[in-house]
């Protein structure tokens, strides 16, 4: 799943490790997320959306909805 | 110190206490067989009483571990504990097919030795080992 993760960090000129922190999950995990090979749980996602004050389809792209 | 340079620490030591907690069972399990094995042949002269002792010190162990390795389960995330799935569903299938045409070639004797469950277990372990090291390097 596309996702915003990457520009949002880089915003707040955050790390990997520092958004891994925030999240409590490890450095690989927001990684993954972030290059979207990962698609987190919806409380996982919830709390992404918290930490960017952000509604989760701001943050997450509907790969099935962009491609229709 | 940030509240999150917290919660990464938290996550970390937790961690880092059940490997640990997880490995001094595994050791407590392994040395508890060896006993069991060896202490009737070389230590008091095949006692059953003695035996049967070890072993139920062995399986005492052995739920130990067991318990060690769901809480360490339990503390990983949620992509760590996909690819711990992805790696266990792995080897106990592996394990399942292998193991019983292993038997299947002992019973019919078409092996000429008999089969150990011994090499299931190395089966297994490796099997599992090497479905992490695949789960690290697909989401790494």
């Amino acid at each position: 799943m596309k996702n915003r993760l990457k520009v949002l960090r880089a915003e707040r000129d955050w790390t990997q490790a520092r958004l891994a922190a925030e999240l409590d999950v490890s450095r690989q995990t927001a990684n993954a997320i972030e290059k979207g090979k990962f698609d987190p749980s919806l409380s996982l996602a919830f709390k992404i959306s918290r930490l960017f004050g952000m509604r989760i389809e701001e943050i997450f792209e509907d790969e099935e909805k962009a491609a229709d | 110190m940030n509240n999150a340079e917290t919660h990464r620490e938290t996550r970390a030591v937790r961690t880092r206490r059940n490997t640990v907690r997880l490995a001094v069972w595994t050791l407590a399990w392994l040395l508890s067989l060896a006993l069991a094995v060896f202490g009737p042949r070389f230590a008091w002269d095949s006692n059953v009483a003695l035996t049967v002792m070890a072993i139920v010190l062995n399986v005492a162990a052995g739920f130990g571990m067991i318990l060690a390795n769901i809480r360490h389960l339990k503390g990983l995330d949620e992509l760590q504990q996909k690819i711990q799935l992805e790696a266990m569903g792995f080897a106990l299938g592996v394990a399942v097919v292998l193991g019983l045409a292993y038997s299947a070639l002992d019973i019919t004797d078409v092996m000429p030795f008999d089969a150990e469950i011994s090499n299931l277990v190395i089966l297994i372990g490796l099997t599992y080992f090497a479905g992490v090291l695949v789960g690290q390097r697909r989401y790494a």
